[in-house]
C-alpha cells in the first residue's frame, strides 16, 4: 500500500511542511537555550494541527495513524523536539478518541481541542515508579462529583505550555498499583510546582521539566475506560508508531545532509567518485529498513483497530515492541554513518552539514521508555506467544 | 476446573489480595494481575491442563477473571475433544 495515497486533501503534507520551515528556522535557538519551540508550536495551531486526529463529526479531520505519522516526519526533519511534542499530543489525543466517544464530557472537550487547538500533555512517570507506566502510587480521591489528585510527576513534557493534562493515578484509595485510571484536567485545574529541571542531552525543547502536581476537578474528566485498556489498545501502540515517525524524520534529515555533502563532493571533483559515496549508499539501505518497519507497523495497527481483542493481544503487543526496538536502535548506527560521511563538517556546530543536535536528540529513542523495559516485556511474552510462520501473515 | 485455576492464581498471580476473596466474576487485572504475572499464570495453565494457548486467545480478555480462565481452557479442551 502507498502510504501517500492515503494522505488525503485539506492538504496535511503542506501545512506540515509550512510549520516545519518555521520549526527549522528556530531549532538550533531551541536546542542551544533548551527553550519550548513557541514559534513552531504557535504555526501548529495556525496549521490547525492539533484537532487533525478528532473525527469529522466533532469538527476535527478524522486523519489516521498515517498520516499523523507523516507530519511527525516532515517536522521532524527540521525540528524534533517540535516533533516529539506534535507527537506527544497526538498519542494523548489518541486515548480520548479511541475511549471518550460517546462520552458527553469527553466528546465536548475534543470539540475545544478543534475549535481552541489546545495542546495536550502527559504525566505518567511518578516518583518511586520510575518509567513502568503501568503502576501508580497516587490515587484519585472522589468525593461526591469531585476529583482531586496530588502527584509527584518526575516528568512532564511541556507542562508549562501545556492547556491541559492527562494524567494516570490508581482508580481510589484502596486500588492496586495496577488499578489505574486517566483523568483530563485543565489548565486552570491545576498547579504545577517545579521540582525536577529538564538540562539534557538531546530533545531539548520538550522542556520535559518535573513536577509535584495538584488538581482538583469534576468526576466526569475521568476517561470513561480503565487506564489497563486504554494503554493496551491506543497508548502504547500509538506511542512506538508516532516515536518511530519522529525519528525516522531525525535519520533522515541526517541521511540528506550527508548527500548534499557527497554532492558537494561530486560536483567539485567530477569524474571521480567521492569517498563517502559508498557509505551513502549503505546508509540509504538502512535507511529504507527503517521506513519499511514504521510503515508495517502502521499498517498492523490500521488493521487491527477495528478489533479490540486484537488490540489486546500479545501478538500485536510484540509487534509493536519491536517496530520500536528497531527503530530506536538502528537511527543512531544511520546518523553515525552519515556524520562519517561528513567528517568534520558534521561534527562542528553550525555547518549545513551538522549532525551533533540529530545524534543527540536520536539518543532519546533507547530510553522513553526503556529498551530494557519493553525488551523484558516481550522477553515474557514469548514464553506463550508464538512466532507467526509465514511471510506476509 | 475452577479450583485449580484458582490454586495457580494463588500460587502464581502475585495479587496483594488473597484469591479467596476473589469471586469467580472478579475482574483479576483491577484486583492486581501484571501483565508479567498473567504470564506466569498462563504458563502454569498450559502445564496443568496440558494444553497450550493458540495466539488469537492470548489477550487480555482471556485471563480477565477466573470464569474467563475456565472458558478459555474449556474452549481449547472441547476443540482438542472434537479434532
Amino acid at each position: 500500500m502507498n502510504m501517500m495515497s492515503e494522505i488525503r486533501g485539506a492538504g496535511l503534507v503542506e501545512r506540515a511542511r509550512e510549520v516545519a520551515a518555521v520549526a527549522a528556522k528556530h531549532a538550533d535557538a531551541v536546542d542551544r537555550e533548551g527553550r519550548f519551540p513557541h514559534e513552531a508550536v504557535a504555526a501548529m495551531k495556525s496549521a490547525r494541527l492539533f484537532g487533525i486526529q478528532v473525527p469529522v463529526l466533532l469538527g476535527g479531520e478524522g486523519a489516521s495513524i498515517a498520516e499523523i505519522a507523516e507530519v511527525c516526519s516532515i517536522l521532524a526533519q527540521e525540528c524534533a523536539s517540535s516533533a516529539m511534542i506534535f507527537a506527544m499530543h497526538h498519542i494523548k489525543l489518541s486515548s480520548c478518541v479511541s475511549h471518550g466517544l460517546g462520552d458527553e464530557w469527553h466528546e465536548a472537550f475534543m470539540h475545544r481541542i478543534v475549535r481552541e487547538q489546545l495542546l495536550l500533555g502527559s504525566a505518567t512517570t511518578e516518583a518511586g515508579i520510575g518509567g513502568n507506566l503501568r503502576n501508580s502510587i497516587c490515587a484519585i480521591e472522589v468525593e461526591g462529583d469531585t476529583v482531586r489528585l496530588t502527584k509527584e510527576a518526575t516528568v512532564i513534557s511541556y507542562g508549562k505550555q501545556a492547556d491541559a493534562i492527562l494524567i494516570t493515578s490508581r482508580s481510589h484509595k484502596e486500588a492496586a498499583s495496577t488499578d489505574q485510571v486517566m483523568t483530563v484536567f485543565l489548565k486552570d485545574q491545576y498547579t504545577l510546582e517545579q521540582t525536577h529541571v529538564w538540562d539534557t542531552l538531546g530533545m531539548r525543547g520538550t522542556c520535559s521539566d518535573g513536577f509535584l502536581f495538584r488538581a482538583e476537578a469534576p468526576k466526569v474528566q475521568i476517561l470513561p475506560k480503565p487506564f489497563a485498556e486504554i494503554a493496551a489498545e491506543s497508548m502504547l501502540a500509538t506511542c512506538h508508531l508516532l516515536w518511530s515517525g519522529v525519528w525516522y524524520g531525525i535519520a533522515l534529515n541526517a541521511v540528506t545532509r550527508a548527500q548534499a555533502f557527497v554532492r558537494a563532493a561530486a560536483r567539485s571533483n567530477p569524474g571521480v567518485t567521492p569517498p563517502g559515496a559508498l557509505r551513502l549508499a549503505e546508509a540509504t539501505a538502512e535507511l529504507h529498513l527503517i521506513k519499511s518497519n514504521v510503515i508495517a507497523g502502521i499498517e498492523r495497527f490500521e488493521d487491527a483497530k477495528e478489533d479490540p481483542s486484537q488490540l489486546s493481544s500479545m501478538g500485536f503487543a510484540v509487534a509493536m515492541n519491536n517496530v520500536k526496538i528497531a527503530t530506536s536502535q538502528k537511527i543512531l548506527s544511520v546518523i553515525n554513518q552519515a556524520m562519517m560521511i561528513c567528517g568534520i563538517a558534521g561534527y562542528k556546530n553550525g555547518t549545513p552539514y551538522s549532525l551533533g543536535r540529530h545524534l543527540r536528540d536520536a539518543h532519546s529513542a533507547q530510553l522513553m521508555i526503556s529498551n530494557d523495559r519493553i525488551l523484558s516485556n516481550t522477553a515474557t511474552m514469548l514464553t506463550v506467544h508464538k512466532l507467526d510462520t509465514s511471510l506476509l501473515g | 476446573m475452577r479450583d485449580k485455576i484458582r490454586e495457580l492464581l494463588g500460587k502464581l498471580g502475585g495479587l496483594p489480595v488473597s484469591v479467596d476473596t476473589l469471586t469467580d466474576g472478579a475482574d483479576l487485572y483491577a484486583a492486581g494481575l501484571s501483565s508479567f504475572a498473567s504470564v506466569q499464570l498462563m504458563l502454569g495453565i498450559e502445564d496443568a491442563f496440558d494444553i497450550e494457548f493458540p495466539d488469537h486467545l492470548l489477550n487480555r480478555k482471556s485471563f480477565a477473571s477466573i470464569d474467563a480462565i475456565a472458558d478459555t481452557v474449556a474452549s481449547i479442551v472441547e476443540g482438542r475433544e472434537a479434532a
